[in-house]
């Protein structure tokens, strides 16, 4: 129920702000600000609308992009390997023609993930309700967005009637307070909260990650953090909005008139939790004994700072993990062997990223034996670093500099981690399989990845700062 | 329109017991290319269920066993269903032959995609998931009977009553459409969206 005159955390308000109609022992109807699509958990859902004969509802609220099995290189030249993903993209194509919905295609220059792009085109904004089919649409909370994933069927819902059904969640204030230690970065400080919270201790949760160590973050460190929200199994992740989201955002929101320019900032400034809200759940960390992070395990929860032990548990399912990812338990992450670095996904894959990456790399080489991508987010992220001489710094260390899509985070486009293979990867998931059949992912940091790549195994970060 | 309806339901069970099962094991993502609901069924546990070569079958997982064929309920674990977005997960599921699914827990956006589909999620806790594990590999035989109207699973006639959000149980009693629901709402939508413009 919809409660007034009482202190209300942001997510709270936010939620009060879009419901449509609430009603005892029904779910409410909540109204969806932005809608971002994309080729892979759409076809059905426009398949849905198309035998309903209903028409997409808000096509001005709703966005297109391809990312997900997009071949990250010669991409221009048809037929692509895969006939079923070229399909697929002709098809949301051809939807978004069909009903009118703006498409950020190839030939775009904003085509890219779909979470590195709806910011960029100054679209995710403070106070919306944003949802995607696709599980880390989390990542707009950076802006102070209630933004989360959803299936096909609530895509074709969402395309159908620009609203959800929803039942509200608890809420969990995540306080980081404190400095960060050099060469320790965002990435660092999810992957410890997931850690801590384990993969399921977010579950029925909205987080709200908030204190010093969160404030002194960028736009891009705060999107990897609220990006991995739903590996803790949180239904969303938000950051209260403060002078960084208004820097970030006035370059790239159209606004009417200076006087239209200040009363928006003045109202994106005003979502954040009232002082006194009560949240069903707190957890505070200390940014300095946050250690660079990597996964040994094949879940987001199985992971180690740099200097300490994979943990010796008689665990089935740390047997079962450690089996997978030929580690043994007792061992240090660090020195081990990686054969493969990915450094891209809609958790990392920003010019902060790239910008981070690159000095480490710069004047190196790629250690023997290891094959090193590089997957800029978007083409606005690609050709900002080609204009800044990056592509150089990572083509001349032996990187591949490859055309934006979620390429080796999922493995659908082809780009795939052989079997056996370990692969320093700066995704978001290390689950059996995900970046292909076999492949052993090791998730840490952009500089940890970098770091990964000149030295063919596992290093610390906070060496080359 | 309406949506797919759980009937009750008397079945053995399939035990897959592990913790965090990811919707990337439910339906590994190079097949998420496909654009249809249908032919996910033989693609379920697909690396867990086959070797590498994608054909034969790894005897010791439980799909393969021939004494838990046919079932229509598969015995999860905690925190089943992990992961990402991806419906395909539940259509998998269902395109396997299964009708439920009882765990300790579910993740959150695979709990709304089951229930989408007809696919019931019973939750139970740990006990007496964990004796239902250890009662199926003695006798696989045992059936569990699970009736959503009362809200239980009955298992060695002792009946485990399960909670359930209403209005999931009343869209998977009556088969109800949601997007149809939404829309009889659709004046209530147009004076929010001229009130926000």
């Amino acid at each position: 129920m919809t409660t007034k005159n009482k202190a209300k955390t942001l997510y709270e308000k936010i939620w009060d702000a879009h419901v449509v109609r609430e009603a005892k022992g029904e779910p409410t109807i909540l109204y969806i600000d932005l809608h971002l699509i994309h080729e892979v958990t759409t076809p059905q859902a426009f398949t849905g609308l198309g035998a309903r004969k209903l028409p997409v509802r808000r096509t001005d609220l709703t966005i297109a992009t391809m990312d997900h099995s997009v071949p990250s290189a010669n991409r221009k030249k048809l037929p692509w390997p895969d006939a079923l993903a070229q399909k697929q993209v002709e098809m949301l194509a051809d939807n978004c023609k069909k009903y009118g919905i703006t498409l950020y295609d190839l030939d775009s220059t904003h085509q890219g993930i779909v979470h590195v792009i709806g910011p960029e085109l100054g679209l995710t904004q403070p106070g919306k309700t944003i949802v995607c089919g696709d599980s880390h649409t989390s990542t707009h909370g950076a802006f102070g967005a209630l933004a989360f994933g959803i299936g096909t069927s609530e895509v074709e819902h969402v395309l159908a009637t620009q609203c959800l059904l929803q039942n509200k969640t608890k809420t969990m204030a995540i306080t980081v307070n404190g400095v960060l230690n050099p060469g320790v970065y965002s990435k660092d400080i999810i992957l410890r909260i997931i850690h801590e919270l384990g993969i399921g201790g977010g579950t029925g949760y909205t987080f709200e990650y908030r204190g010093s160590a969160i404030r002194a973050l960028s736009m891009e460190a705060r999107m990897s953090i609220c990006n991995m929200s739903i590996e803790a199994g949180a239904r969303a992740g938000i950051i209260a909005p403060d002078q960084t989201t208004v820097d970030y955002l006035e370059k790239r929101v159209k606004f009417a008139s200076e006087a239209a320019k200040k009363q928006t900032v003045a109202k994106w400034l005003s979502w954040k939790s009232d002082e006194d809200a009560k949240f069903d759940k707190e957890i505070i960390i200390d940014a300095a004994t946050i250690e660079p992070m990597v996964t040994w395990g094949t879940n987001p929860g199985m992971s180690v700072g740099i200097t300490e032990k994979i943990p010796q548990s008689d665990s089935e399912d740390i047997r079962k993990a450690l089996e997978y990812m030929g580690l043994q338990g007792g061992q240090k992450m660090a020195g081990q062997k990686i054969d493969y670095v990915f450094l891209g996904s809609c958790t990392n894959s920003r010019i902060e990223d790239l910008r981070i990456e690159a000095a480490i790399i710069k004047g190196k080489k790629v250690a023997q034996g290891v094959t090193a991508y590089v997957v800029p987010g978007s083409y606005e992220v690609k050709h900002k670093a080609e204009a800044e001489g990056l592509d150089k710094i990572f083509l001349s260390a032996g990187c591949e500099w490859r055309e934006p899509g979620c390429s080796m985070c999922i493995g659908m486009n082809g780009d795939l981690v052989p079997s056996g293979k370990y692969c320093a990867s700066t995704s978001n998931r290390n689950f059996i399989g995900r970046q292909g059949r076999g492949a052993r992912t090791l998730l840490m940091s952009p500089a940890m990845a970098a770091v990964a790549a000149i030295l063919g195994t596992v290093g610390d970060s906070r060496d080359y700062v | 329109m309406k949506t797919s309806q759980f009937k009750d339901l008397t079945s053995t069970l399939a035990p897959l017991l592990r913790d965090n099962v990811d919707t990337d094991q439910i339906i590994p993502a190079r097949f998420l290319t496909a654009t249809d609901k249908k032919g996910f069924g033989k693609r379920l546990f697909m690396d867990l269920r086959y070797e590498e070569d994608g054909a034969t079958p790894k005897p010791d997982f439980v799909l393969n066993q021939k004494q838990y064929k046919g079932a229509k309920i598969l015995l999860a674990h905690e925190n089943f269903g992990c992961g990402s977005s991806r419906e395909h997960a539940p259509w998998a599921l269902i395109g396997a032959g299964f009708n439920a699914v009882i765990a300790i827990s579910f993740a959150d956006i695979f709990k709304n995609n089951s229930a989408k589909n007809g696919l019931l999620l019973v939750e139970l806790p740990q006990s007496v998931v964990d004796e239902m594990h250890a009662d199926v590999l003695k006798n696989p035989k045992e059936k569990a009977s699970i009736n959503l109207a009362k809200q239980t699973c009955t298992w060695k006639k002792k009946a485990h009553t399960f909670t359930i959000n209403p209005f999931v149980k009343k869209c998977l009693m009556e088969g109800l459409d949601d997007i149809g629901y939404t829309l009889s709402f659709a004046q209530e939508i147009k004076r929010f969206e001229q009130a926000t413009i």
